[in-house]
């Protein structure tokens, strides 16, 4: 479980995040959202300790991050899985290498034991004949599930993932949703997604965080976001019109 | 203010280079690599600017000793001091520190911007060790470039000195051979690994330090190689007034 009280950051003179509260259960798939430039992505770094911030706490299964030592930090983050928005590939290494270095860096394993970890991770994300390009070689959705790929490999404890399925089609987005869903549950990981896709966050939305001019605005789940009266969240949410007819035939449906 | 925290800030980072090691199966292809970009990648270049400079210098020493007063040897002695004392150590450097210095402050700088410094932190490495360690163990092997552009300079100067028919063979190896002082050597060789360790260090401070998009990319590697070579000349003048003044 991660528990962040009262987060304040500010860039120069911007304040962006105006003091977050919120906590994200273990076992849970838990998504971020809201509007691009609300400040997702640095409310992520900040829960990961790559920005500092002035003001309040976050704290890891009881351990308070910012009292941790270097090497505690690292300790902890050796359990951290994540997926940056811009996938952060090493490109002097291939896709497989990318996928294999947390496991050459924190593992004992035997090289054929890490090539089929690479393997069985690799072709979860649908990714089985690419392992010798280059992150340079592969689309941005290829170098997304490389990403993906790359953060789960050495099951993690906590999985971060900044917008895992943004330049993704539908269809591969669902199969990313899924698998994220999956290993959320199987090694009862703590999850949290930065996400706007409105179907990720109908699908394994288990925890919704709405951020909005960097304050929490709302809190609930998939099953309460489509009841809520939350003018800022049904603005936010049913901004296109498939998602406002699906959210009528919903409440009718549950008259 | 801004130097003062600068100068802090890479000591901090030198302290950081050598905690928390990274594993060594996963450093050694990393040094390896490092040493064929850094040291093998430069032989070329340094080769050639050594050895037409040297002929030159034999040149212009030649063209300036025109007192009959002046033992014909002293072209092959004033080409093999200075060759020795200055121009390898010392001026190599500054252009390593163009070649290779904008070369890891470029990389390391392009790693900053695409997040893959981030990536390495988030997983609970010492990027700093993981980066600058193998650059500064490949940097090591420094005195063996600069032994080579010794050779090739005193050559250099040979080769000029005899088919440009300034002076004889025998007397140029008279001259690199007259009032040898091994104090000399050890000091020229001091000197090419203290640049060494700047060489390996401020360029990767200034990489990995930097901030913004790769436009500041070109911007961290101009900065890293002016300061590089400040750094290089006033320790140049510090070490030669403390060792031989
Ligand atoms: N390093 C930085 N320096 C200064 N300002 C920044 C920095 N990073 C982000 N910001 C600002 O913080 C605000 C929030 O940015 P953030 O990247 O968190 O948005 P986001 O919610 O992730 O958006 P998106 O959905 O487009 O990814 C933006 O106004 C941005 O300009
Ligand atoms: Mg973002």
């Amino acid at each position: 479980m991660i528990e962040v009280k009262d987060l304040h950051k500010s860039f120069g003179d911007t304040h962006i995040l105006k003091g977050i509260s919120t906590s994200f259960e273990k076992g849970k798939t838990n998504l971020i959202i809201g509007q691009s430039g609300s400040g997702k992505t640095v409310f992520l770094k900040c829960l990961l300790g790559l920005f500092d911030y002035e003001g309040g706490s976050i704290s890891y299964d009881g351990k308070v991050f910012s009292l941790l030592s270097t090497d505690e930090k690292r300790e902890l983050r050796s359990e951290i899985g994540m997926v940056f928005q811009g996938s952060a590939l090493f490109d002097s290494m291939t896709i497989a290498e990318n996928v294999m270095f947390p496991l050459r860096m924190f593992t004992k394993q035997s090289k054929s034991e890490m090539e089929e970890r690479v393997d069985v991770v690799l072709n979860r994300v649908n990714l089985s004949d690419a392992h010798y390009k280059m992150p340079s070689e592969a689309s941005g959705g290829m170098q997304k599930r490389v990403a993906i790929a790359r953060a789960i490999v050495n099951n993690p404890k906590y999985l971060f993932c900044d917008e895992p399925n943004s330049g993704l089609d539908p269809k591969t987005a669902i199969v990313i949703d899924n698998l994220i869903q999956e290993i959320t549950d199987e090694f009862n990981i703590t999850t949290v997604i930065n996400s706007h896709d409105m179907n990720s966050v109908m699908e394994i939305g288990e925890k919704i965080v709405f951020l909005k001019d960097g304050l929490k605005a709302w809190e609930g789940s998939k099953d309460t976001i489509f009841k809520t009266d939350n003018e800022v969240v049904t603005d936010f949410v049913y901004s296109s019109e498939l998602f406002k007819k699906v959210r009528k035939m919903y409440l009718e449906e549950n008259e | 203010m801004k130097y003062l925290h600068n100068i802090g800030a890479y000591f901090i980072m030198i302290k950081d280079v050598f905690r928390k090691p990274t594993k060594w199966s996963v450093m050694k292809p990393l040094i390896l690599k490092d040493i064929d970009d850094l040291i093998i990648g430069s032989l070329g270049i340094v080769a050639f600017i050594a050895f037409f400079v040297g002929g030159v210098v034999a040149i212009q020493t030649s063209l300036n000793i025109s007192d009959p007063l002046i033992p014909k040897y002293l072209v092959g002695f004033a080409t093999r001091q200075s060759i020795i004392l200055e121009f390898a150590p010392t001026f190599i450097s500054i252009i390593m520190a163009g070649k290779v210095g904008s070369f890891i402050t470029s990389s390391i700088g392009t790693m900053r911007v695409t997040e893959q410094i981030d990536a390495l932190e988030v997983m609970g490495i010492n990027a700093i060790n993981y980066l600058v360690f193998p650059k500064f163990i490949a940097l090591t092997l420094y005195p063996f470039v600069i032994s080579i552009a010794m050779f090739l300079g005193v050559l250099g100067g040979m080769a000029a000195c005899v088919y440009g028919g300034y002076g004889t063979l025998e007397d140029y190896i008279q001259g690199i051979q007259t009032d040898f002082i091994p104090f000399h050597i050890y000091y020229a060789f001091f000197k090419t690994l203290v640049f060494a360790f700047v060489l390996a260090t401020i360029p990767s401070f200034y990489g990995y330090f930097m901030k913004g998009g790769a436009l500041e990319v070109g911007k961290a590697s101009t900065t890293s190689f002016v300061w590089t070579s400040v750094v290089i000349i006033l320790l140049n003048f510090l070490l030669t007034s403390l060792l031989l003044g």
